[in-house]
């Protein structure tokens, strides 16, 4: 394949996994705006049954179930923290894809925060100290000093043809 | 001192290796039960054999029991169902049933055919209190204790090797604490009628 099309492909690829599934549900919304927030809240809950999937990916009884149950609560003006409560009580954590900031929570979401602080710190310590300290003149004895010369000059005797012609 | 501070990076991998090693061992299957420590939830259904006649969370109460969720449908409960029958005949503790989202007569058939463990079925036909109990699939096993407090769910077949070593341990635990309270209220209301 034609590095362009492979490109393509991939590409392709990617934003096959954007596009949303929609489940065959005959459900009725009362409004458009119900449906899309409905969509998006069944979308962010994850299905008790299987292990990576969220209620609307899922074919299983119990994800249909509560889909259904996510929509109704939506037409019957449920809050989003209502319907997440409804949920929860009933399955725990688990179901929720993105977890709520509490006590047991925190170091997951801060944590990276935290990381990435410490990892600065030390960095910028790091690079302070080496331009604080100044180079020091290295201690060479003239004979040493007298084969650097020679060398910055670039006509050393004992170079090497093969490393002078690439210089060259 | 200071070469100590350069162990730090290490320590921090060792603790997120063992952290993550762990993680390995767990069971993703195994959810713990968003109910435990809360009373069965609310509900008025039809007893399984017999249509019209009504169930609530109230008939469940009393005693130290198992609620057991199954379905014709759901061949881990065939698998269970023999044990089931076995931990019947011992009477060491009832099971309700909840038949659930199932259809009746076939489930009636079953029990008829197979043999019927329950002191009592509920027909949760469109398994809105499968739903309220949080199951995911059947079979679940709930314990439940003498004030109706949900105090374990076990989720999959239940069978000798379960009982031994979870159930029954807790079964008897709970059925101990039920018989100190009834001792301790039967003596409170021995001595206020002695008063």
């Amino acid at each position: 394949m034609k590095p362009l099309n492979y490109l393509l492909a991939m590409i392709l690829l990617c934003f096959s996994s954007l596009t949303l599934a929609t489940p065959v549900d005959t459900y009725e919304f009362k409004s458009a705006d119900n449906q899309k927030r409905a969509l998006s809240l069944a979308h962010e809950l994850r299905c008790p049954q299987c292990q990576n999937q969220n209620l609307i990916d899922s074919n299983s009884p119990v994800a249909r179930d509560l889909r259904l149950e996510v929509y109704k609560m939506v037409d019957e003006g449920k809050s989003d923290d209502q319907i997440i409560e409804f949920m929860t009580t009933r399955y725990g954590d688990f179901v929720l894809y993105k977890p709520r900031m509490e006590g047991r929570t925190y170091a997951l979401w801060l944590g990276p925060v935290i990381l990435l602080l410490i990892g600065l710190t030390a960095g910028i310590l790091f690079i302070r100290k080496q331009r604080s300290q100044p180079v020091e003149a290295a201690d060479l004895t003239p004979e040493q000093q007298a084969e650097l010369d020679a060398l910055l000059k670039g006509d050393k005797p004992g170079v090497d043809n093969d490393h002078k012609g690439k210089k060259s | 001192m200071k070469k100590l501070v350069l162990f730090i990076p290490l320590a921090l991998f060792l603790g997120m290796g063992i952290f993550l090693y762990k993680g390995l061992f767990l069971n993703p299957q195994k959810l713990d039960s968003a109910l435990e420590g809360k009373p069965i939830p609310a509900f008025q259904l039809e007893k399984l054999e017999t249509p019209g006649e009504m169930i609530t969370q109230e008939d469940l109460k009393g005693q130290v029991s198992l609620l057991n969720v199954w379905a014709t449908w759901c061949p881990s409960c065939k698998y269970e169902h023999p044990f089931l029958m076995t931990l019947t005949r011992q009477k060491l503790v009832p099971i309700y049933g909840i038949n659930y989202r199932d259809e009746r007569a076939e489930a009636i058939r079953e029990l008829r055919h197979q043999g019927d463990p329950y002191v009592l079925n509920i027909f949760d036909k469109d398994g809105r209190l499968g739903l309220d109990l949080g199951v995911y699939g059947a079979p679940e096993t709930f314990l439940v204790d003498h004030q109706g407090i949900i105090r374990f769910r076990f989720a999959g077949p239940v069978d000798q090797r379960v009982w031994n070593e979870t159930l029954y341990p807790m079964v008897k635990q709970l059925q101990q604490e039920a018989a100190a309270e009834a001792a301790a209220s039967g003596q409170s209301s021995a001595t206020g009628a002695a008063s």
